[in-house]
Formats: C-alpha cells, structure tokens, sequence
C-alpha cells in the first residue's frame, strides 16, 4: 500500500502540524489534539466542541472557525477522541455561555463525550449534548448499536454554529442542533474498501465489479452488496432509501459527500442524477453543497445527506461562515 | 495475600501480552471492526505500564485506579472508557487494602464487569467483552486458572454469535463466525492475571 506518510504512529500529529501551518486563524494543539479557533473564548457566546476519529478529514477541525466549530478533537484514526481532548477544549472556549458538544453516534464517541461532560461539568462548565444519529443504512437499529452519525454532522454543526454566533443562548443552540439531526437523513455507498494506515491492507474485502450499498464511514457494511451500478442507479438507490425515512414535506438542502477517493467530477455527475430523482420525485432542493467533507480515508464512494429546512434553517444555513473547509458569506 | 506489587505485575504482564497480540486483535477487528482494537489496546497498556513504573501506587485499590485512569486517558474509542471502567470500578471496589485476598479479588472484579455492563449497555451473548469476562469472574471463585479457562472459552464462543453492541452490530447476520476483539483481549487480561498468581505460587 502507498500513503503519503512517515510512519502509521505520527499520522495524526503530523496532519496536525501541517495544519497549524496552514490556518494561523487556529491554535492547534498538537501534543494534546485540540484545535481552537484563535479569538476563543468569545465573550457571551455559546461554544461549539465537536470530535471524533481521525481519517473524515476535514471533519472536524476543517470546520474550526467563526460561524461553526469553536473546538474540534482529532482522535486516532478511526479512534474516538479520549474524554481529556474534550474537556480541555471546552475549557479553552467556554466564555461562560456553556458548550454544545456535537456527537456522532457511535459507541466510543458516545462513552468518551459522556465522560468528557461529567468531568466539564464538574470544573464548572455548562456543557449541552446533541447526538447525530442520521445513516438510514441502519435498518434493524433494535439489534445494533443505533444509527451511525455521518453526513448529517456537517448540517448540526453549521446552522447550530450560525445560531451560536448570533449569540443564541445554549438551550436555543442546542434546541436547533436536535432540529437539524431530527430533519436529516443520509445513505452511502463504497465502490472500494479504506486502508488504515496502522494496518495499511484493506479493512474490507470489496471484490472489483462489485459496490457495497450503505456503507458507513469507516467502511462498516450496510444493507447489501451488488454488482456495479452506474450512477443513475446508485442515485435512485440512495436517495429513495434516504426518502423512504425523511418523507420531506418542504424544500431540502442536500450534500453530496465524497469518500475521499472520488473525484469531484464524478461527485458532479452524481449530483445531476440526485438532483433529478428529488426533481422527479417532487422534492424541491433549496441549497446543494458537492465535496469531499465527511470522508473514509482513501474509501471510493460517496453518500447523500438530506435536510428539511424552513425559513430559519435556511437563513442559518446561509449564515457566514469562516473555516478551512467550509467558507462563505464573508 | 496479593499486595500492590501483584497488581503492578498483572498489569505489566498484561501490556507485554497485549504488545505481543496486538497484530493479531487488529486481525481481529478488521473482520467485524475497523481494524484499530490492537494498536489502541498497544497504546493504552503502554502508558499503563509506564505510568505505574513511574510512580508505583502502594495499595491494590490504587494500581488498578491508576491503571483504569490511564486507559480513559489513552486509548479512545469504546475500548478506554470501558477497560477503564472496568480496572478504575474494581480498584474502588478493593477500597484502600494493603493487600486483598483472591476472593475479594474475585467479588471485586465482578462489581467492574457489572459497570462495563451498564455503561455498555450490553449483556452475555452480545458478542462483546462481557462474553469473556462474566463467566471468568464466576470462575475466579474457583481458582485463577479456571477464571483464565473460563475466559478464553467465552472468547471462542463468540465465534457463532451476532454482534449487537458496538460497530461489528452494523454487520447484523455477517458478524457471524468471526471471534470478537474485545473478548479476545479481555481474555488475555485474565491469562495475565492467572500467569501472575502462578508466578507467586513459584510455580506456572
């Protein structure tokens, strides 16, 4: 396997360092993993702490910046964070408003940020939870561990951000993250396995010719496996799926994610096709963003997040934002 | 009666056990995982290691609290706050004794396999640690080599079960034939906990 890297140990802390060097706009804390917008704590206002396994960049800390994330914690790759990434993080950017910590539902991230909370709470720190649980692919959720968190993450952490920069109040800020979560729904496809660098051989077998349908982003299997499909059909295949659970009664916003190792014209060529089973299917698309923003290493593959929204999400949504990987308005 | 210095060694033993396994619970784990349970474990035991050379702790109680302590603080994932919990839930369990018996060992134990339970959620036949460990601390009563046969058996028994806690859960019927991670380690940290005793005894 060929990776642009040193050795799998220092994976983490050098894409750490590397990007310290390129967002002087971040404190990044390398030996600790927490990187922190610089102007935190801002005074009065609510802040926004996020975290979980290294490997979806630029989740989490691509999304450190005015507007969104007020901390993010790097885990291992893969790896949730541990409870003290999170505690001095919300430490470095609570102005006394209280936190929000943004949950992707997965075991580890959950034990961690519960832990991580208690401990917060007991230095003094107001500290709110919201859990992303929004990966259709999880059918039988009864026998399993719950939805995974996925894509949905993106849309939690920018409208409630907005709302936290406009200077809502915690119960507020926390109220819109479970909106968000509650009106979002996402499905993924792998057309290739991930490689970790520490076991540096793929984690899944993926035979060539063949596609796994609701993947999640860390190439855990969803509902089934099927010969190659063009991206006409995945698209009718993801979006009905995401459909099926979200039964939207008004316009959307919808994301189409890239795994890391599609290329943006392929993700393009894959959103017109989106964009027209929800056109075919009489969903109106308020916003589209395309990219590479909840990743699985060097996974192929992509995933569609949906999200209903009424005027204020949207309007949120729009709000400025100014970080490494998402950035408008101002 | 087993003092600090035993619990000091059924620690070191352990991270040279796991150090020694690591590879091969990240094979584990990339079949219903995602391929991190070694490495995480590696690192988590390593820190223990160190931690407790550095400043060795003078009662049962307070060698697994620091143990405990150091895996929350290192490993990540749903591994450290749950062989956290277990070490940290046990040494409070063992209060602040000089030295424990086996048997107070043993009751001990199954206070902290009780608060990996409820913080995981999960029970016997989940394919996930508890599979190893709940039938060990029923053995433990015995002898520490029955704990050890015990959990090793609860390891290969997870072998035809369905996962339904934890990631492997999301692979539903395809989890099945597969051993589980977490049993597999939390056997390992009872074969050092037997390789220990033996050593005491003078003979293994």
């Amino acid at each position: 396997m060929r990776m642009l890297i040193n050795v799998p140990e220092t994976v983490v802390a050098d894409g750490l360092r590397g990007m310290a060097a390129a967002h002087p706009e971040l404190t990044v804390d390398v030996e600790n993993r927490v990187v922190v917008r610089r102007d935190a704590p801002v005074a009065g206002k609510v802040a926004l702490v996020s975290g979980g396994g290294s490997g979806h960049e630029p989740l989490h800390a691509g999304f450190v910046g005015p507007g969104m994330l007020s901390a993010a914690c790097p885990g291992e790759v893969f790896t949730s964070p541990v409870p003290d990434q999170m505690v001095r993080a919300a430490a470095a950017v609570d102005s006394g408003a209280g936190v929000l910590f943004v949950v992707k539902n997965y075991t580890g991230d959950v034990l961690n940020f519960e832990m991580a909370a208690e401990l917060a709470d007991e230095e003094g720190v107001r500290v709110a939870q919201v859990l992303v649980n929004d990966d259709v692919a999880v059918t039988d959720s009864l026998f399993t561990a719950g939805r995974r968190g996925t894509g949905a993450t993106l849309f939690v952490e920018k409208i409630a951000g907005a709302a936290a920069e406009e200077g809502a109040p915690l119960d507020r800020v926390a109220a819109l993250a479970r909106q968000v979560n509650e009106a979002s729904r996402s499905f993924g496809v792998a057309l290739t396995s991930v490689t970790t660098p520490a076991k540096g051989s793929p984690t899944f077998d993926l035979p060539p010719g063949e596609l796994e349908l609701g993947v999640g982003i860390h190439g855990e299997p969803g509902r089934e496996r099927r010969p190659m499909m063009t991206s006409r059909e995945i698209a009718d295949f993801a979006v009905d799926a995401v459909l099926e659970d979200l039964r939207p009664q008004g316009p959307v916003i919808a994301l189409v994610n890239g795994m890391g190792a599609t290329p943006l014209l392929e993700l393009y060529g894959f959103n017109a096709e989106v964009q027209r089973v929800l056109s075919e299917r009489g969903v109106v698309v308020a916003r589209t963003l395309v990219g590479n923003y909840v990743t699985s290493l060097d996974m192929a593959g992509c995933s569609v997040t949906l999200c209903q929204v009424d005027e204020e999400l949207a309007r949120l949504w729009d709000a400025p934002v100014q970080t490494p990987a998402l950035r408008w308005g101002r | 009666m087993l003092d600090a210095d035993f619990f000091h060694r059924w620690m070191s033993t352990t991270a040279a056990s796991v150090d020694r396994e690591a590879a091969h619970l990240t094979e584990l784990d990339s079949a219903i995982g995602d391929a991190d349970h070694g490495s995480n474990l590696q690192r988590g035991f390593t820190a223990v290691a160190a931690a407790l050379d550095k400043e060795p702790p003078q009662t049962p109680g307070a060698v697994l609290m620091l143990a405990g302590r150091q895996l929350i603080s290192t490993v990540g994932g749903a591994s450290g706050p749950l062989y956290g919990t277990l070490l940290r839930r046990t040494g409070k369990e063992l209060g602040d004794a000089p030295a424990v018996t086996a048997e107070e060992l043993a009751r001990a134990l199954g206070a902290g396999v009780a608060a990996v339970a409820q913080l995981g959620g999960a029970q016997a036949g989940d394919k996930t640690m508890l599979d190893a460990l709940l039938p060990a601390v029923e053995a433990l009563g015995t002898s520490f080599e029955a704990g050890r046969d015990a959990a090793l058996a609860g390891a290969l028994a997870t072998v035809p079960l369905q996962a339904r806690k934890g990631r492997a859960s999301y692979l539903g019927e395809r989890s099945i034939g597969h051993q589980d991670p977490g049993a597999t380690s939390s056997a390992l940290l009872i074969d050092a906990l037997a390789e220990t005793a033996g050593a005491v005894g003078g003979g293994a």
